[in-house]
């Protein structure tokens, strides 16, 4: 069966565009970025259920909703399940589907890889939730601190379906980092210069940038300690000489550069969506593009802001006390300029710009406590409070949460062919802003009147049952906002209005084609002559484009679809299976073979024209 | 008055956002709590020296805040236009502006770098000649304190004299915890083979609730511990206290007529009962009675039980009802501790409970549990 549809793909490449198997075979960017998308945000629902359990119990003091075994897992679970299934892969729904549209490709550089990516990302993703099924999901925190990450302290298998899982989905972002940042680099359409490139394509290219260099670091530490678990090493076992000190050290270096690869994206996206509801370009291009690749870069020199409470003396606490600090100064720069943008201009209150607006809004609070606890002696006081749970949810739920919602909003009529209700939308984001600062402005207060993180339960003696009470109030909302979300998106799909292909008066390519686009995109190679291609294509012509009409598609080459990609994935899968089975040489064998023998297959694959 | 009109119809459509302020000042202005774990009341200078820098910060945050945030809900008002609208002049970027908002922050960020930096400095090292060193080792989930220079150990209750700057050099016998008095000082984490320092001098008398804030494994919920500030003379009770207990020979033998308290009543007999107990069903297996010298043993050192606060790593009240609790089964009040149910009787728990009440540093006050 699979050689038929192969062959048959082979020759009439633009002929199979249903069922489960083209789906499973395709490699068009625009249909892996909604497998992305729909994965993704699957993922982000269940960690927001992990995250209500959570707060259920954090409900009351001395609450046994959950036991602190379960309430320890479910807490790591919804740290690395939000950040490595959830905003992660959400913001690859944008780059794969948007960064071709707006450089004007019609695919991205590797069509197989990003396929490939993407089932390594779902096996990976499903193997880490599937450690639910034998109890044994990981309790160590998603920063996975040596040595309680030792067998001697955690002797399960908790730890080492966090290693495999991370391990996997490090695959999947790697392999989609080299593909993205290739895409840019080589495929922009003519006259697309570095400098006329949508500043989304601009946030998310230095985003791969942090992902070619950060990824390698946790692979490498996790490689480590994996060695450490199976193979008895003591690379962070104090008593056979090692140091667990080294491991927040690798872990850091990874994990703050982690942190601008989440909000990278959004600002990109928050960077599209306020010119165009402002109908005005973007204030200080430049500026944006410098700030975005300055953060990026000061965000590989800042990660022992993580480790003030462990003693590194003051000079090293000054140091990257005064690197942390001078982050704050790209970062206002940049709200600086939206602001300018959105000063003066016509502002058209569509759902999107609300979620904009709402992200400008709640990133300030974030940064601005951020740089509270830049200094490290306040910093003794909040790290491993709820001030810093209060403080990286503004960062990554006010911040990324909301600027990937706008761009959900924003694109999903071109991803779709379906408009979006606007009441629906407008009901969504009130009761998202209203859930979410009641859920995370009080953990301020909490934290600072010395409630630490990751406890499973308080004494009523404390003082923070109250506030601790408005915030599982407050989630209630947050959750109950995503289930309107949900409903709109569900109801839009099949009833929505459909969608023309410039439904906003857009500023960039994407808008110049069909919703949904057709398969290769571009009927013709677009042409740029300068910034905000779309908006000047519009103004030489001296009012709005005709709406694109559908072709035929005769002569234009596409890739094959190709089932090597998930063959692949499932290899790899296997392979690691194995390890996760205490090194289970028969399955490591196998797993190893099968990805071999699919890589080879992969590369000898006939073209088919 | 057309404009007024329009700002009226845009405040109705922004009234959720005004309902949630209001909303969050009044739960804000009803929530007189008291939080005896707070930050922002210090009673030690560390924690002094960290609040006035917090503050420092914050009230430029607070100035960063309103003028950002209003400026943006400024704009929002401002620049609110029709679909039927001309097209807004086209502005891309203002060098002069740019360079301003670029170099505004710059100088506030210095003016929070140099007490920073300061203040990192100050609370480098201990700022005193003549500190009270206390050795802490982080337990899986308690904590214990050794007094080298009263050569005592207690656990998961820290004495110290008010006024005079404590040393406290960390160290875990296990995993990584991190110790944490806010009202005191700040975080400090520990590490295995490594020796961490933290100091503090405590200014005004009380009892202080501290608590892992690194996490620990499953009970890191349940690892805190209490520091137990004191004048002067009565800390020196206590530790003189605690050194004659460890001379009170914990068997039930006749050595007891040698010591001090010979001259005591005759001793009540369910106490006697729970010592024996407490000497023949395997406690000492892991638990010193004696503080004096005593070696880190499995379970938290005893001694002077009786006038604790809290137990089990200072979050359960010292009560005779909880010591009970404990003591038929310590995995139902806290799973995962190494104490296992010993199969206690009902007479037996009474005895022990009894027994552990009456093992006191300072026999002669009455408790703080006493007073609960």
């Amino acid at each position: 069966m699979a050689t038929t549809a192969m062959g048959h793909a082979g020759t009439h490449a633009h002929a199979q565009k249903t069922g489960l198997w083209s789906w499973i075979t395709t490699v068009d960017h625009k249909r892996i970025g909604i497998l992305y998308g729909v994965t993704a945000f699957l993922f982000f629902l269940l960690g927001g259920l992990e995250a209500l359990l959570l707060r259920w119990q954090l409900g009351a003091p001395d609450r046994t909703f959950l036991s602190p075994e379960v309430y320890n897992q479910l807490f790591t679970m919804h740290g690395t399940t939000m950040i490595f299934l959830g905003v992660m892969p959400l913001s690859a729904m944008f780059f794969n589907y948007f960064i071709p549209l707006q450089i004007g490709a019609r695919d991205v550089a590797f069509p197989r890889l990003n396929a490939f990516s993407y089932w390594v990302f779902l096996f990976g993703g499903l193997l880490l939730n599937s450690s639910f099924l034998i109890n044994a999901a990981p309790n160590a925190g998603w920063f996975g601190y040596a040595n309680l990450t030792s067998t001697q302290y955690s002797p399960g298998l908790n730890v080492d379906f966090w290693i495999i899982g991370l391990q996997i989905l490090g695959i999947a972002s790697l392999a989609a980092a080299v593909n993205f940042f290739t895409t840019v680099v080589n495929l922009r359409a003519p006259g697309m210069k570095l400098m006329r490139m949508p500043m989304f394509v601009w946030m998310s290219f230095i985003t791969q940038v942090l992902l070619l260099l950060a990824f390698p670091v946790i692979t490498v530490a996790l490689v480590l300690l994996m060695f450490d678990r199976q193979f008895g090493s003591h690379f962070f076992v104090p008593s056979g000489g090692g140091d667990p000190v080294l491991w927040q050290h690798l872990f850091w270096i990874f994990g703050h550069p982690e942190v601008y690869i989440l909000i990278l994206p959004a600002f990109g996206i928050v960077s599209e969506v306020l010119p165009v509801f402002s109908r005005k370009p973007l204030f200080g291009y430049a500026a944006m593009v410098f700030s975005g690749a300055f953060i990026a870069f000061l965000g590989f020199g800042v990660w022992s802001h993580h480790m003030f409470s462990t003693g590194m003396g003051p000079i090293a606490d000054t140091v990257f006390s005064l690197a942390t600090m001078l982050i704050a100064i790209p970062t206002g720069v940049k709200i600086f300029n939206w602001i300018g943008t959105v000063w003066g201009g016509s502002l058209q209150m569509k759902t999107p710009m609300y979620f904009a607006l709402g992200f400008i809004a709640m990133f300030i609070i974030g940064g601005l406590s951020g740089v509270m606890h830049a200094s490290p002696p306040a910093d003794l006081q909040q790290t491993d409070s709820y001030f810093i749970v209060a403080h990286f949810h503004y960062v990554l739920f006010g911040g990324s949460i909301f600027a990937l919602t706008a761009g959900a909003y924003y694109w999903f009529p071109k991803m779709s062919g379906r408009m979006l209700d606007e009441t629906l939308g407008k009901i969504h984001f009130w009761l998202m802003f209203i859930g979410f600062n009641l859920t995370f402005a009080p953990m301020h207060i909490l934290g600072l009147n010395g409630m630490p993180r990751r406890v499973y339960t308080y004494s009523a003696e404390s003082g923070f049952t109250f506030w601790n009470q408005v915030e599982t109030a407050g989630s209630l909302i947050l959750g109950f906002s995503f289930l309107i979300f949900a409903w709109n998106l569900v109801r839009s799909l099949r009833r929505g209005p459909v969608a023309p292909a410039d439904p906003w008066n857009g500023a960039t390519l994407e808008w110049s084609i069909p919703s949904p686009p057709q398969e290769w995109n571009f009927a013709e190679e677009p042409r740029v002559d300068s910034r905000d291609a779309f908006w000047e294509m519009k103004r030489v012509r001296g009012g709005t484009m005709p709406e694109p009409p559908h072709v035929s598609g005769q002569g234009i080459h596409l890739p094959n679809p190709s089932y090597w990609p998930v063959v692949t994935a499932l290899g790899i899968l296997m392979f690691f299976v194995g390890l996760l089975l205490h090194v289970h040489v028969p399955t490591v064998l196998a797993g190893g073979a099968l990805t071999l023998f699919s890589i080879l297959s992969w590369a000898f694959e006939p073209t088919g024209h | 008055m057309a404009f007024r009109n329009s700002v009226l119809r845009r405040l109705r459509r922004w009234a959720p956002a005004l309902c949630l302020s209001l909303a969050m000042l009044w739960l804000a202005g009803c929530a007189q709590i008291d939080y005896p774990q707070s930050t922002l009341h210090p009673k030690g200078d560390f924690a002094h020296l960290v609040d006035a820098l917090f503050r420092t910060t914050l009230r430029w945050a607070t100035v960063v805040f309103f003028l950002v945030e209003g400026a943006l809900v400024y704009a929002l008002f401002r620049f609110r236009g029709k679909p039927t609208d001309a097209e807004p002049e086209q502005t891309h970027g203002n060098a002069m502006l740019e360079v301003v908002w670029t170099v505004i922050p710059a100088v506030i960020l210095v003016l929070i770098a140099i007490p920073t930096i300061k203040t990192i400095f100050k609370t480098a090292s201990v700022p005193d000649d003549d500190p009270m060193v206390v050795e802490v080792i982080g337990h899986q989930w308690w904590w214990e304190f050794k007094y080298p220079e009263y050569n005592l150990v207690t656990a998961n209750e820290l004495h110290v004299p008010v006024g005079r700057t404590v040393d406290l050099k960390m160290t875990t016998g296990d995993v990584l915890h991190s110790f944490w008095t806010p009202q005191l000082a700040g975080k400090r984490d520990v590490f295995p083979g490594r020796e961490n320092r933290l100091w503090f001098k405590a200014e005004l008398a009380g009892d202080y609730p501290g608590q892992c804030a690194e996490f620990c494994g499953l009970q890191h919920g349940r690892m805190a511990f209490r520091v137990v500030a004191e004048e002067p003379a009565a800390f020196d009770a206590w530790r003189t206290g605690l050194a004659a207990l460890a001379a009170a020979p914990s068997a039930p033998d006749t050595a007891r007529a040698d010591t001090s308290k010979a001259a005591a009543p005759a001793e009540d007999p369910l106490v006697a009962q729970g010592r024996q107990l407490f000497n023949t069903k395997g406690c000492l297996g892991c638990h010193a009675l004696s503080a004096v010298g005593a070696p880190t043993m499995t379970g938290p050192n005893l001694a002077g039980i009786g006038d604790r606060t809290h137990i089990a790593a200072g979050w359960l009240p010292n009560t005779d009802e909880n010591l009970a609790r404990w003591l038929r089964d310590p995995q139902a009040v806290k799973v995962g501790v190494l104490m296992p149910k010993l199969g206690l009787n009902e007479d037996e728990i009474k005895a022990l409970v009894a027994y552990l009440r009456s093992h006191r540093a300072v026999a002669a006050t009455p408790s703080v549990a006493a007073v609960q």
